[in-house]
């Protein structure tokens, strides 16, 4: 019954997403605008400085980011649909409030995931250089970004109390992380207060795991890689665990005691 | 038989909040019964409702709703009732179909299924049949958003009916809706209490809605003002009395004084009198009277009063 319920709930995300097609045409097109808009400007005043491919640079970054606060967003977005019609009747269905949680961080994931590929793609048009074996290594990296965020998405959702904190809090919390977690500008010589900033956003790990894994045997790895993709790996895996289990416990727990 | 909801000295003060929302509340609500929760906006019927359905926990007290405590066994609780809320909780991007699909998979009735096509031929006959009472055949895989909101309505009725509650909530289920929808709403709702025994409370400020009820339990400010059935609550709070007057008043009560008559300070002056005792009384006076008028409030009037007196209180 349980997993008939996670599933239905993800599937409900997902569809919402295929009907509302603005917004899917807008979360396909974000992308774009980061990579092409602001890559593009950002390069144009670096100039030929840099000695790696700059536009690579931004769309390893965004691809990752795209995912992470996609997800987080969708997760996020549950606290608004509390306060309006539909989620009521989710929250007083004998469903577990696991699985709840559970469903909608798969949902948001699957939301999530068409956004990468259409980043992807705006890559091969804009002719960054993606070999096949890039591709497919990037794939699983997708989905963990868009995993972690949405667990991300879920301890900033349990610990706000309405939704009109929402917008204020999503500006915020997500878009310094765009800059702390270099998917603009590298990260790897920052000074001390900034490099602990960095340290701490989500972020920085999936956006260098994009990067570790693209830019593997490749001679520019070593200017935009910072940790390994075993290090981040591992640091995503311990967040991924804790947001989850603090989270879901925050979130069940608020959301009876008010 | 136990009532199949018991509610004792609940009691509710939301975090950070000076005042209780709900003061020590008590009643019960008969299996089968049609109850009806009345109050002014801020009353404390959300409150209450909400405790009742598990999504807010109470501060104290004891509410038990089909056998099991809201407070320790919420999701023995939830399986057992349906609910229909304030504000149409259907998704409006979804078809009607895939609403109720959605429900019918919360509520762990049928294995999940990526689509309409992949389902148990038993959710299919289930869908049809929903199709036909409402009348929809041709609209059920549209999306709800074509849906006017009469229908909307009675889909959600529908839709929470189908992992047969044995108490059915309803959250002021009428506003917003014109008369017609509201009469043709409640005629189903009867015919749903009549086939399947469906517990129904009912929260409104609709006094009309009410007087349908078994039983009827009258919240302010957090607190129990009046209870029990319409007549019982009637025949509390109806006073009814005749308001006479005359151009005379001096000799009036002079006259009134002699008859041994209690009667109001001010006039016109009110005085308390049965129905029968009526005509004796207007025999027995002999000032010509200016104003005779008797006064036998509706429901409606009682209730104003109700909430009158319990705001001086």
């Amino acid at each position: 019954m349980e997993l008939s319920a996670i599933l239905a709930i993800a599937q409900r995300d997902f569809t919402k997403l295929l009907r509302d097609v603005p917004r899917f045409i807008g979360s396909l097109l974000s992308p774009f605008i980061l990579i092409g808009v602001l890559g593009g400007t950002i390069q144009s005043i670096q100039g030929d400085g840099i000695e790696y491919d700059y536009i690579t640079f931004v769309f390893t970054g965004v691809l990752a980011q795209t995912l992470f606060s996609s997800a987080a967003a969708g997760v996020i977005s549950l606290i608004e649909d509390r306060e309006n019609d539909f989620s009521q009747e989710l929250f007083v269905s004998p469903v577990s409030r696991y699985s709840i949680v559970l469903g909608k961080i798969l949902g948001e994931t699957l939301v999530a995931l068409p956004q990468g590929v259409a980043t992807i793609i705006f890559g091969f048009i804009i002719g960054v250089p993606i070999s096949a074996a890039q591709l497919v290594a990037l794939l699983p990296v997708m989905l963990v970004a868009a995993l972690l965020g949405s667990a991300f998405g879920l301890v900033i959702m349990s610990n706000l109390s309405s939704a009109r904190t929402v917008n204020t809090v999503i500006g915020f919390i997500i878009f310094p992380q765009f800059f702390l977690a270099g998917v603009f500008a590298p990260i790897g010589a920052l000074p001390p207060a900034l490099e602990l900033a960095s340290r701490l956003a989500p972020m920085r790990y999936v956006v260098d795991l994009a990067r570790g894994i693209f830019y593997s045997g490749l001679p520019d790895s070593s200017a935009v890689v910072v940790d390994t993709p075993l290090t981040n790996i591992i640091v995503i895996g311990v967040l991924f665990i804790l947001f989850l289990t603090a989270g879901t416990w925050l979130f069940v727990r608020s959301e009876r005691n008010r | 038989m136990p009532p199949i909801i018991r509610v004792e000295n609940l009691t509710k003060r939301y975090k950070k909040a000076r005042t209780n929302a709900l003061t020590a509340i008590s009643f019960q609500v008969a299996a089968g019964e049609f109850f009806a929760l009345l109050g002014p906006n801020g009353s404390g019927k959300t409150t209450t409702i909400s405790i009742l359905t598990t999504t807010l926990l109470p501060t104290s007290g004891r509410v038990i709703v089909a056998d099991h405590d809201v407070t320790q066994d919420p999701s023995l609780v939830r399986q057992e009732i349906g609910i229909i809320f304030q504000k149409p909780s259907l998704d409006r991007n979804l078809t009607a179909e895939e609403n109720v699909r959605f429900h019918a998979l919360l509520y762990g009735l049928y294995p999940y299924r990526p689509s309409y096509g992949l389902m148990p031929k038993t959710y299919k006959a289930k869908v049809d049949e929903l199709a036909s009472i409402l009348g929809i055949n041709n609209e059920i895989f549209n999306p709800i958003k074509t849906f006017s909101g009469g229908m909307m309505r009675k889909l959600e009725i529908l839709r929470s009916l189908i992992h047969q509650p044995r108490v059915l909530f309803l959250d002021e289920p009428t506003a917003g809706l014109d008369a017609n929808s509201r009469r043709a709403l409640w005629s189903y709702l009867n015919e749903v209490r009549e086939q399947k025994e469906t517990t129904i409370f009912l929260t409104t400020h609709y006094l009309e809605e009410a007087e349908q009820a078994n039983a009827i339990c009258i919240i302010d400010q957090g607190k129990v003002v009046s209870y029990g059935s319409p007549e019982e609550i009637k025949a509390d709070l109806i006073e009814e009395y005749i308001l006479i007057d005359a151009a005379d008043r001096p000799k009036l009560l002079e006259e009134l004084d002699r008859l041994n008559v209690d009667y109001s300070a001010e006039g016109p002056f009110r005085i308390k009198s049965r129905p029968h005792q009526v005509h004796q009384l207007l025999k027995a006076i002999e000032t010509p009277l200016t104003i005779v008028r008797t006064h036998a409030p509706t429901l409606e009037d009682a209730y104003l009063e109700i909430l009158q007196r319990s705001s001086w209180n």
